[in-house]
């Protein structure tokens, strides 16, 4: 049965504006899916249904006014475990800060909490979002809600699983290289990464500074544009966020991909995509041209390297950003006999073995006599990936292909390998070097009845062209996205 | 071919512990990455500029107002060990015989 939990936030906004339910209702709706699916999905790591509904019946008493309503009020909405939260824990996925208690929020949720968001919980995720299949969570791997033998991707799964099991309304991630988009193609729901840019990161603990973007978890379109509306603009906290008006993300998402420019990245259906990965998305290739878009083949020559050059960046801001858990000030400490020794012993504690991995490979691609050949040159190709992205967008407006060369991999398959694990983000890493905006659309099942989502890329701030081309492709092809798990509840 | 690595010099520039068995996989697949990475040595770039930050801009300044800020007691919570509202550490330096 269908819950309020299970509707859009788009359709929960009105129900709520015009007085159909309460926002305790919808509350209480989210929290019971939590309690009858978690202990199965295992999408979070700290769940807040104190906050939620004390703040659901302050809205609630705010409504009763007649007071104007933010679209954002009263959606039950989870957190990745990496943005802070002012007095709730935020772990990162990690035992080096298993009891730490930031006393800030991030801008995200500021924004949001202001405009009376009501939070259900901090997701799990890869341990300092480093990873593709939430496997490297310190507490445990998320169960994919369309088969729970399955990973839901990472690094944001538990914010992607607790989207499509309906246990919130729309969740926050962060993408770094793929960690919205990807597991939002595993879990059958809309992940966008917008521009670098767009969103302000401060509180969003580090990961990659030159990479790391906030995204969203949506079950529409619709919502992805009225979240990123909310959340976006700029923040003098974040003297990377964007200076330009945000704009609106709504005005065009209607208007149909008639006479759109759409590049379909050629090299992308090749060796290491699954067939019905590549057939699903051509398929949606050929609806978007019966909509009346005007589709051609395109090259981005350098994106063979891209892979290459993120594996050399992201460890090595990744190395310097962790420098900071040192024992000192927050986060687990480990005694030595003296600071350093303390210093040694805390990291060696604290963290997992991706992170160890990562903190190595950064530390070594930066140290003297390898950084030209390594962070050096993978800094020039990051310019090329650049340069690919603006020849090809001289002449379309999109871009199009998988999101994920596969569907939804069983817990533990690719544990051991870190190269094949890394391989699932060939095809969103470039959107990261680049800085630009991608959303990833659910566009089908594979044989195994696995969502598949189709990746759509845009130039830099023009994410409304991303929702309008989205929005033609969900409703042409109309799916039933409800995972198996739910037909019992 | 994989890429030969001092483990533990590169473990001391970091400040990591690892283990004996750490150091011997870290090895093995820190070589094998390696490998793949330095495929970006295979684009010829040599008059290519490098790009730290897909942002264009530089330079972003904004007056230097006051504002409150997190107390003095919010920035200890926190703390492993503190004495007198300042973090405690084990000695940093040798005593003198």
């Amino acid at each position: 049965m269908t819950e309020l939990c299970d509707r859009t936030g788009s359709a929960l906004s009105t129900g709520l504006a015009a007085g159909e339910f309460t926002a305790i209702e919808l509350a209480e709706s989210s929290l019971a899916r939590v309690e009858a699916v978690d202990d199965r999905v295992e999408a979070f790591l700290t769940k807040t249904p104190q906050v939620a509904l004390e703040r659901a019946a302050e809205l609630d008493t705010y409504l009763s006014t007649g007071a104007p309503k933010p679209e954002v009020a009263g959606i039950p909405i989870a957190l990745k475990d990496v943005l802070t939260t002012n007095g709730i824990r935020t772990t990162c996925g990690s035992r080096i800060l298993e009891t730490y208690v930031p006393p800030y929020d991030c801008t995200a949720w500021t924004r949001l909490s202001g405009a009376g968001s009501v939070l259900i919980g901090k997701t799990n995720c890869d341990e300092f979002a480093m990873g593709s299949s939430n496997e490297n969570s310190a507490y445990g791997p998320v169960h994919n809600p369309w088969d729970l033998d399955t990973v839901p991707g990472g690094s944001s799964g538990g914010s992607a699983a607790a989207v499509a099991a309906g246990e919130v309304v729309w969740a926050l991630g962060t993408d770094t290289g793929g960690s919205v988009r990807q597991p939002a193609a595993l879990t059958g729901v809309v992940g966008l990464k917008p521009t670098y840019w767009r969103i302000s990161r401060y509180g969003l603990i580090a990961f990659a500074s030159s990479l790391d973007t906030v995204g969203t978890f949506t079950r529409s379109v619709r919502d992805a544009a009225i979240l990123l509306g909310a959340l976006a603009g700029r923040d003098h906290r974040d003297a990377t966020s964007v200076a330009d008006e945000p704009g609106d993300f709504l005005a065009r998402i209607d208007r149909g991909v008639k006479g759109l420019r759409i590049g379909v990245i050629a090299d992308a259906f090749g060796a290491g995509v699954q067939p019905d990965v590549a057939a699903s998305v051509r398929v949606a290739i050929e609806r978007l041209a019966a909509l009346g878009a005007e589709v051609t083949e395109v090259d981005l020559p350098h994106a063979e390297y891209a892979l290459s050059a993120y594996y050399l960046i992201a460890p090595s801001e990744a190395s310097s950003n962790l420098a900071r858990y040192d024992g000192v000030r927050y986060g687990l400490r480990v005694d030595g006999d003296d600071s350093i020794a303390m210093m040694f012993a805390t990291r060696g504690a604290g963290f997992g073995p991706e992170v160890k991995r990562r903190i190595m490979l950064g530390t070594y691609a930066l140290s003297a006599g390898y950084y030209e050949a390594y962070y050096g040159q993978a800094q020039k190709v990051r310019t090329l990936v650049i340069q690919d992205y603006a020849a090809a967008f001289a002449g379309v407006d999109i871009l199009v292909s998988p999101t994920s060369p596969t569907t939804a991999f069983r817990i533990g398959e690719k544990a051991d390998d870190p190269m094949a694990m890394y391989l699932n983000d060939i095809f969103t890493i470039p959107a990261n070097l680049a800085g630009v905006p991608a959303i990833s659309v659910p566009c089908g099942l594979d044989a195994g009845g696995l969502p598949i989502g189709l990746q759509l890329t845009a130039p830099a701030l023009d994410e409304a062209t991303l929702f309008r081309t989205a929005a033609a492709i969900e409703s042409d092809l109309g799916l039933d996205l409800r995972p198996p798990l739910l037909a019992g509840v | 071919m994989p890429v030969e690595i001092d483990i533990d010099h590169v473990a001391l520039l970091a400040r990591l512990d690892l283990t004996d068995e750490e150091r011997a996989r870290l090895k093995t697949q820190l070589g094998a990455i390696l490998e793949h990475a330095a495929k970006v040595g295979e684009v010829a770039a040599a008059d290519v500029a490098p790009t730290a930050s897909p942002n264009p801009s530089v330079n972003v300044f904004r007056e230097d107002t006051p504002e409150p800020s997190i107390t003095h007691d919010a920035a200890m919570l926190n703390a492993p060990a503190q004495a007198g509202g300042r973090f405690m550490v084990p000695k940093i330096a040798e005593t003198g015989s």
